[in-house]
């Protein structure tokens, strides 16, 4: 099965119950086994060009670059995934490029994004984030955030300073301690998993999980995983039913069938005589 | 507002105390910020540390221990009115940011980070993710210098190093947001609907009553025909999940759109007939 076949993709967004407009952007292509989604911040409709800018200039460079490259092939300097190195190189693009227009462009001045992408290639998944955008992973009965929020709260969670169950009602939540955009450079927090046949991912802005504990979420995707636009459409509606104070986007990635990269000589003949 | 702390004894306001530094200690000892001259109270008997709109109170090793809300605590995350019992004396611990933040100044994401990079973009990238914890306890609030903008605002949080924070008093950390937590709202939202369930009419199952106690329920067979039932803020509504059959309500089949759920509704699903009602 290629990537394509592999993946079912949806994804909705909504401005929200109080917000006005939306600064939140999201992109996939299941041809390409791309994910994207930013949740931007800064006055006026910065925060929409910061988001913007980054999923488009992620999207249009890493579909491009994949013309050319296999994302499951190891890169000679660095021994990674290609996979990986494109989404890493290509957040760092979108930050200079919000950087440099942010430091040219005084209504622009101080945007940034959060960002979280997967690209899923040979049976696994690269998944880049900064920010507090997360990824999700339900795998049978496990629902797991597999992303760390680069934020205030997540650091005093890890220095054991406050409990998870205390964190729920911290007054310190939305401080990010890292976001593209804000800084010359940004480093990108990429790791690799295997993928399992059935597992289902969820991307989404704060919006959503500020809004919805996760046992909620969890549930609800297993619930409703058999129809996945009214999966997202529900946590979208919870979201709002919950006061919807922000942006809320989500993206469901499931997957339905293996998409290993053929590997002995015959099946790599095979799959070239397929095509 | 920073949080404040108020002193009393057997109902006698003392004295009122503003949690302005990172670190404020309770003490007998003339060098606590907070002395308690009492011999039922330890040298340092406590400590309570402020970051940015959350405090934490710490029991440092006490000869008699500290109380929350009538219990013993080493380590406790202060929330509004919260009552800090040591020996004899009483302090409580006030926080209004929740309720004065507005809904526009709610859940804006913005960023920390530390001065120095903007300064000097070529320092290397060090500091953000990993620096140890003790680095994020000193934070200092810039205004951002456009902030002209209410909608979203991108405020940007420096942290700073521990004598800059000494010198910036701590209030000037209020405008932060101040998102309220998602359980609150979720209990909101909870309570608003009043309960209901479904009792199945026909099948073996026949006379089983459902209580609709969560946002989501589903009813069927997964792989042949489920349809959920959810529960809003202005009513419950079923939508068809999965299957090449469709339920109906009152024999009417759904499409694709939730429909809502009114009072005495029969619904089949997988021939097997069901009433919702409001309890």
């Amino acid at each position: 099965m290629n990537v394509q076949e592999a993946l079912e993709i949806v994804s909705q967004t909504h401005s929200g119950m109080v917000r006005s407009h939306n600064e939140d952007s999201v992109f996939y292509d299941a041809s390409c086994g791309l994910v994207v989604l930013a949740d931007g911040m800064g006055g006026y409709n910065a925060g929409e060009v910061a988001s913007g800018i980054t999923v488009s200039l992620m999207s249009t460079e890493i579909k491009r670059r994949l013309e050319s490259v296999r994302p499951e092939e190891k890169d000679s300097t660095s021994g990674e995934d290609i996979g990986v190195v494109l989404l890493r190189e290509n957040v760092q693009k979108a930050n200079a490029s919000i950087f440099s227009a942010s430091q040219s462009q005084p209504q622009y001045a101080g945007m940034g994004t959060t960002v979280v992408a997967g690209l899923f290639y040979d049976n696994r998944v690269a998944v880049a984030h900064v920010g507090d955008s997360r990824m999700y992973r339900l795998r049978g009965e496990a629902f797991e955030a597999i992303t760390r929020d680069h934020s205030l709260l997540q650091e005093q969670i890890d220095g054991g300073m406050i409990s998870k169950e205390d964190a729920r009602s911290s007054k310190n939540k939305n401080l990010v301690t890292r976001a593209v955009g804000i800084d010359a450079e940004v480093a990108a927090e990429v790791n690799v998993y295997e993928v399992q046949v059935g597992d289902i991912y969820l991307l989404c802005s704060d919006g959503l999980n500020d809004m919805v504990e996760d046992e909620e979420i969890g549930a609800t995707l297993q619930m409703l995983q058999s129809n996945l636009p009214l999966a997202a459409s529900q946590l979208i509606e919870l979201a709002n039913d919950n006061g919807g104070r922000d942006n809320v986007s989500v993206i469901l990635v499931k997957v339905k069938g293996e998409f290993a990269v053929p590997s002995g000589w015959l099946a790599k003949f095979m799959s070239w005589f397929r095509n | 507002m920073a949080a404040k702390l108020i002193l009393s004894m057997d109902g006698v306001v003392l004295q009122e105390y503003v949690l302005d530094k990172e670190r404020m200690t309770i003490g007998r000892k003339a060098h606590n910020n907070i002395v308690i001259d009492n011999l039922a109270v330890s040298g340092e008997h406590a400590a309570i540390v402020t970051i940015l709109n959350d405090s934490f109170l710490e029991d440092l090793d006490s000869t008699n221990g500290v109380m929350v809300n009538g219990a013993a605590v080493k380590k406790h995350f202060l929330q509004n009115n919260d009552v800090v019992e040591i020996g004899k004396y009483k302090l409580k611990y006030l926080n209004e940011q929740q309720g004065q933040a507005t809904a526009a100044d709610f859940e804006k994401t913005m960023v920390l980070r530390k001065p120095v990079k903007t300064q000097q973009p070529n320092t290397p990238q060090a500091d953000a993710p990993g620096a140890g914890s003790a680095a994020h306890m000193q934070t200092q609030v810039n205004i951002p210098p456009v902030s002209a903008k209410h909608e979203a605002t991108t405020g940007r949080f420096d942290t700073a190093a521990p004598q800059a924070v000494a010198a910036q008093p701590a209030a000037t950390l209020a405008p932060a947001a101040s998102p309220a937590p998602a359980p609150g709202a979720q209990a909101q939202s909870g309570t608003a609907v009043p309960t209901a369930a479904v009792q199945i009419l026909s099948g073996p199952n026949s006379g089983k009553e459902l209580d609709l106690v969560k946002n989501l329920t589903t009813l069927g067979k997964p792989g042949v025909q489920v349809a959920v039932l959810t529960r809003r803020p202005h009513g419950y509504f079923i939508t068809h999940v999965e299957g090449t059959n469709r339920p109906t309500v009152n024999g009417k089949a759904l499409d694709e759109h939730p429909h809502q759920l009114n009072d005495h509704d029969i619904i089949e699903l997988a021939g097997i007939k069901m009433e919702f009602y409001f309890k």
